[in-house]
């Protein structure tokens, strides 16, 4: 897992199914309206593409791809994400998550609520995604250490 | 009718279970444990749980058995104090 894995057929079924398992992620994200699924479940399905593509190429190559120091930095950027579209609605005396209140202008509430949900859901997913996949790097830990 | 289908599932459940718990080998529990929370996915589907069977086979079945297996790499056979 920190090397290359030495079998190609491994190599080459991860690099195959990678993208899939992101494309399906980013479904599950936008889909989770009116299907099952939602922010976390596509947040974990992105972790588990991250997670394969070190397994599968070697931890140097997973690191092209989310760096080590961006995991926790895109895990805060979720939930300064789903906070901010939370607050926003405190800008015209709404509550906290009050999507209706939303000062954004053009947009009738309804539409506003289905539009801002979709972003925490965004938030979520980022989140999910980045933590899951700092707890594979910190679990595999430094190159001394191992 | 889909009690046949649902016995033999809680049957496989119980002997992933009782499987992952008995087998000396570290790895092969963590295995089976991922098994054990296929199951469970395709139980509560049949339950009709679509959302939580979906959570379970993502993460239970998808990430945690390689995180189990990541834990396992990290230990050592003997302690070294």
């Amino acid at each position: 897992m920190r090397t290359p894995s030495r079998s190609l057929v491994v190599v080459l079924a991860a690099r195959g199914l990678a993208p899939a398992i992101q494309l399906f992620a980013l479904y599950v994200v936008f889909h989770g309206h009116y299907s099952p699924g939602g922010g976390f479940q596509g947040g974990v399905l992105l972790a588990a593409s991250f997670v394969l593509v070190r397994l599968a190429e070697g931890y140097g190559a997973g690191q092209h791809q989310i760096p080590r120091r961006a995991g926790l930095l895109l895990g805060v950027a979720g939930v300064l994400l789903f906070g901010a579209v939370g607050a926003a609605a405190f800008l015209t005396g709404g509550n906290f998550l009050d999507h209706g209140r939303v000062p954004l202008p053009g947009f009738a509430p309804a539409d506003l609520r289905s539009l801002m949900i979709l972003v925490i859901e965004v938030g979520v997913a980022i989140t999910v995604a980045a933590v899951l996949t700092a707890i594979y790097d910190e679990l595999l830990g430094d190159e001394d250490d191992a | 009718m889909t009690w046949p289908i649902e016995l033999i599932l809680y049957v496989v459940l119980l002997v992933t279970a009782l499987a992952s718990l008995e087998v000396h080998s570290l790895l092969a529990a963590s295995v089976i444990l991922t098994a054990f929370s296929f199951v469970c996915a395709l139980l509560m589907l049949s339950v009709g749980a679509v959302d939580v069977a979906f959570t379970e086979a993502v993460v239970g079945a998808g990430l945690v058995g390689v995180l189990y297996i990541v834990a396992i790499f990290r230990t050592t056979r003997r302690s070294t104090d």
